[in-house]
């Protein structure tokens, strides 16, 4: 190649490269602080079926977009620069445009990354995120009236979310059929929340790591203990009645 | 009096001809961006997805090898279809040259083309010294630190992923972007995004030191020394030494790999003093 050789001194050498490092740590810094601002936003975002956890995730996304053009339904957008997700990753807005939850799934084998794990292949294991009744006070079951919208869209009718009777203590002859989310159950497709007849939804999708608490592992709920397990099935024992919501 | 840059080659081989790869460089660059909205507009689908990543027909994967660097630095191992994509991408660029992407299939080149030639018409001489070596610092950053903190960075905020997307899914606030580098261009420094800070043009850079295709100045000692070239390449450095060093033994194939194959020197240059050569290093 060309260019005259330049006589460069070890000393040259050393600020020379001492010089590159530091300005890649300029740099690093900068776009490494932006990343991992921009990043705490992804908290909010709900994500196509089979999406990995948000880690994971946001280094595998290429953002190409082939998912939101394999959706039928357009629900599935790219964020734009000032949306609540990372820069150009798939999310949707239940309120807008809820998951149809296909059959096929068509999203996920669009993605030629991996960011959706290609071993979804029943839509009811989705877990895009979970329904959760966000203001008690304006959902209308839980103010006396038969509304049950959420209940009724379900795609999961009467696993996901079912109707609990609670005595109305305001007129006690009256009962309040209040729905419940099962989280093993919802997906998160957000069907409930679309069709929310309130202005605002009582009932919203939050993402998983939003929407779920966690006991320590050191808790035994008795009801899943091995030895209530046997008791239930013992010969000689009355049954237990034990009230539980049904599980996976 | 100077004639304006590039008439002498217009007077001697007619308009048409004086801009013939500028005009397929525009071509292409259109007709990407056709192919990309003919599905989402017309639901004609002979492309899906975006430059990032990309199905033909359904059937061929496509990927950028840069945003594909990205997910691997970040930790992720993609799947068999990005890895086949990125592999017939690489092939590609093999063939055409690595800056061949950053002139002939980049949407952010015509803003910043546009920004160089208005510079050039007006007479704008500003400009601030950066190093063009920037880019090269940021493209490490934009694999160092997605190793560090697992989350790929540069397309949170990179203008040219930016600006295809818009394009193909709602122009949103990516408008911004171009008018932002546009103006870095015009009035800050010259070939300022491409020439100096662009970490994708960078690293497509590097895949191009190994290519068949480039610029070669055949008939250097034809050279009148009108400077058209020089004006009106993107890469200047490039030129200078397979032009004008033939005494020091330089070969007059342009190796440097920042050469964008633009072909605009070929363009403007009266006396045809180069051509697209295909040769191995």
């Amino acid at each position: 190649m060309a260019r005259k050789p330049v006589k460069k001194t070890r000393r040259q050498f050393m600020v020379n490269t001492a010089q590159a490092a530091c300005s890649v740590g300029v740099v690093s810094s900068l776009i490494g602080g932006y990343a991992a601002n921009s990043s705490a936003s992804d908290a909010q975002a709900l994500r196509p079926p089979g999406a990995l956890p948000t880690q994971d995730f946001l280094s595998a996304c290429s953002r190409c977009g082939l998912c939101v053009q394999a959706c039928p339904y357009d629900t599935l957008k790219l964020a734009s620069w000032l949306d609540n997700a990372p820069n150009g990753t798939p999310v949707f807005d239940a309120r807008k445009t809820p998951c149809e939850m296909c059959d096929d799934i068509p999203c996920v084998p669009a993605c030629p990354t991996g960011a959706l794990d290609p071993e979804l292949t029943n839509i009811d294991d989705a877990k895009m995120g979970i329904a959760v009744i966000v203001d008690r006070e304006s959902c209308l079951n839980l103010n006396g009236l038969r509304c049950d919208i959420c209940y009724r869209v379900c795609p999961l009718l009467g696993k996901a979310i079912t109707l609990e009777r609670r005595q109305n203590p305001r007129i006690d002859y009256h009962a309040i059929l209040e729905p419940v989310v099962h989280a093993d159950f919802c997906t998160g497709c957000g069907k409930c929340e679309h069709a929310c007849i309130t202005e605002e939804p009582a009932i919203k999708i939050l993402p998983v790591d939003l929407a779920k608490g966690k006991i320590q592992d050191h808790y035994q709920l008795y009801w899943q203990t091995d030895q209530a397990k046997e008791l239930e099935a013992g010969p000689d024992l009355p049954k237990l009645n034990i009230a539980k919501p049904e599980s996976k | 009096m100077k004639q304006a840059i590039g008439s002498a080659a217009q007077q001697e081989h007619g308009m048409w001809y004086a801009h013939r790869f500028l005009i397929l460089r525009r071509l292409s660059q259109s007709l990407i961006i056709l192919l990309f909205l003919l599905g989402p507009v017309f639901g004609i689908w002979i492309m899906r997805g975006n430059l990032a990543s990309s199905t033909v027909f359904d059937t061929v994967p496509l990927s950028d090898p840069y945003v594909f660097a990205q997910l691997l630095f970040a930790g992720h191992i993609p799947e068999a279809n990005a890895i086949i994509g990125v592999s017939i991408v690489l092939a590609f660029y093999f063939f055409v040259g690595g800056r061949a992407y950053c002139s002939w299939v980049c949407p952010i080149n015509m803003v910043t083309d546009l920004a160089a030639w208005l510079r050039r018409k007006l007479g704008i001489n500003a400009h601030t010294n950066i190093p063009k070596r920037l880019r090269l610092v940021i493209l490490a950053a934009t694999l160092l630190v997605p190793l560090v903190i697992s989350i790929v960075v540069w397309e949170l905020i990179n203008p040219v992923s930016m600006i295809n997307r818009a394009i193909v899914f709602g122009i949103g606030y990516g408008w911004l972007v171009l008018v932002a580098i546009f103006l870095l261009d015009f009035a800050v420094v010259r070939n300022g995004w491409c020439g100096h800070i662009c970490p994708m043009g960078a690293f497509y850079g590097l895949i191009g030191k190994v290519r068949l295709t480039k610029v070669t100045a055949v008939n250097r000692e034809q050279c009148n020394n009108c400077g058209d070239c020089y004006m009106v390449c993107p890469e200047p450095q490039v030129l200078k030494p397979p032009l004008k060093d033939a005494k020091e033994g330089v070969s007059p194939v342009i190796n440097d790999s920042d050469c964008t194959n633009c072909g605009r020197c070929i363009d403007v240059c009266a006396p045809d003093v180069f051509k697209i050569t295909i040769s191995s290093n």
